[in-house]
């Protein structure tokens, strides 16, 4: 069965937009994962696949919401709790709640 | 919601998530800033140009470069695995008959050593979905206008295979050095969206 990352053929989606001149990374957050990511993946704490289907599997309405590095850091952040290596509670920022 | 407030949030959910690795001795002080470093100095569509110019220029490299990128890569001191492992490179040529577009429609897969980071219409769902289904459409967008005769093929790249364009020489370019050729090839041109 398919996963809502499985885009191919599907209808529906929006016209192709350009960005000019677009920047390597859009925040310095966006540079900070995908070098966090890395790290992990060096370290041997998840490997590629884990990361890419830690991607695939976030509900479809997450997915589709997310930028492409917010889904990066929502990976990362499901394997660090799977993995036992921080609870979901610690993960979150002390002000998530203030929101 | 300002797209600034969430930017601060996550920013500072990102923070969070390091200061917490590094306490747990999972990550080092400085390895964050040593790898967006290193990553900025790495892939460029520079390299994927310079392939494309050689190949142009020297027709018995144009052929290993279509028989074994991964070998041939070499030749100019590049390769396929600067990353985790060494990814297979396919390289496909145009043709008046032919022409190649690349695309990952599960991901975001891409030969990041030879043309630099991917743009973000390349890993949009608009992009990976429409492609494959109306690539001569795709390409009327993109300003690729092809003759109805010439064929065109999809490539879908995946974790372990990826693909690279070589464009056709233009016209009127017999006199060019193989660094002014180079100059002419686009990040674009090197994925098939883009004529040179």
């Amino acid at each position: 069965m398919s996963r809502i990352n499985d885009v191919g053929g599907m209808a529906g989606f929006p016209p192709i937009a350009e960005e000019p001149d677009e920047p390597r990374f859009h925040a310095d957050w966006e540079a900070h994962v995908f070098a966090l990511n890395g790290a992990l993946i060096r370290r041997g704490v998840y490997n590629l696949d884990e990361f890419r289907d830690a991607q695939e599997r976030l509900p479809v309405q997450r997915y589709l919401a997310a930028s492409y590095y917010e889904r990066w850091f929502a990976a990362i952040t499901t394997l660090l709790v799977e993995k036992g290596i921080a609870t979901a509670a610690e993960l979150e920022a002390p002000d998530d709640h203030a929101h | 919601m300002s797209g600034d407030h969430v930017s601060s949030v996550i920013s500072a959910r990102v923070r969070r998530v390091e200061d917490l690795l590094e306490g747990r001795g999972l990550l080092d002080a400085g390895e964050i800033d040593r790898r967006i470093d290193e990553f900025a100095a790495g892939g460029s569509p520079a390299n994927g140009a310079r392939v494309v110019a050689r190949a142009w220029v020297d027709p018995g490299f144009a052929s290993r470069l279509l028989a074994d990128a991964n070998t041939a890569l070499g030749e100019l001191g590049l390769s396929m695995s600067g990353g985790l492992q060494e990814q297979r490179l396919k390289v496909v040529a145009n043709s008046a008959a032919e022409h190649h577009v690349v695309v990952c429609t599960l991901c975001s897969c891409y030969p990041i050593a030879l043309l630099g980071p991917s743009p973000s219409w390349y890993k949009s769902e608009a992009y990976r979905s429409r492609v494959v289904r109306d690539p001569r459409g795709v390409l009327r967008e993109f300003g690729v206008e092809l003759p109805a005769e010439t064929q065109i093929s999809v490539w879908d790249a995946s974790a372990e295979s990826r693909y690279m364009v070589l464009p056709r020489r233009p016209e009127g370019t017999g006199a060019l050095s193989e660094a002014e050729l180079a100059g002419l090839v686009t990040r674009k041109g090197l994925i098939g969206t883009a004529l040179v």
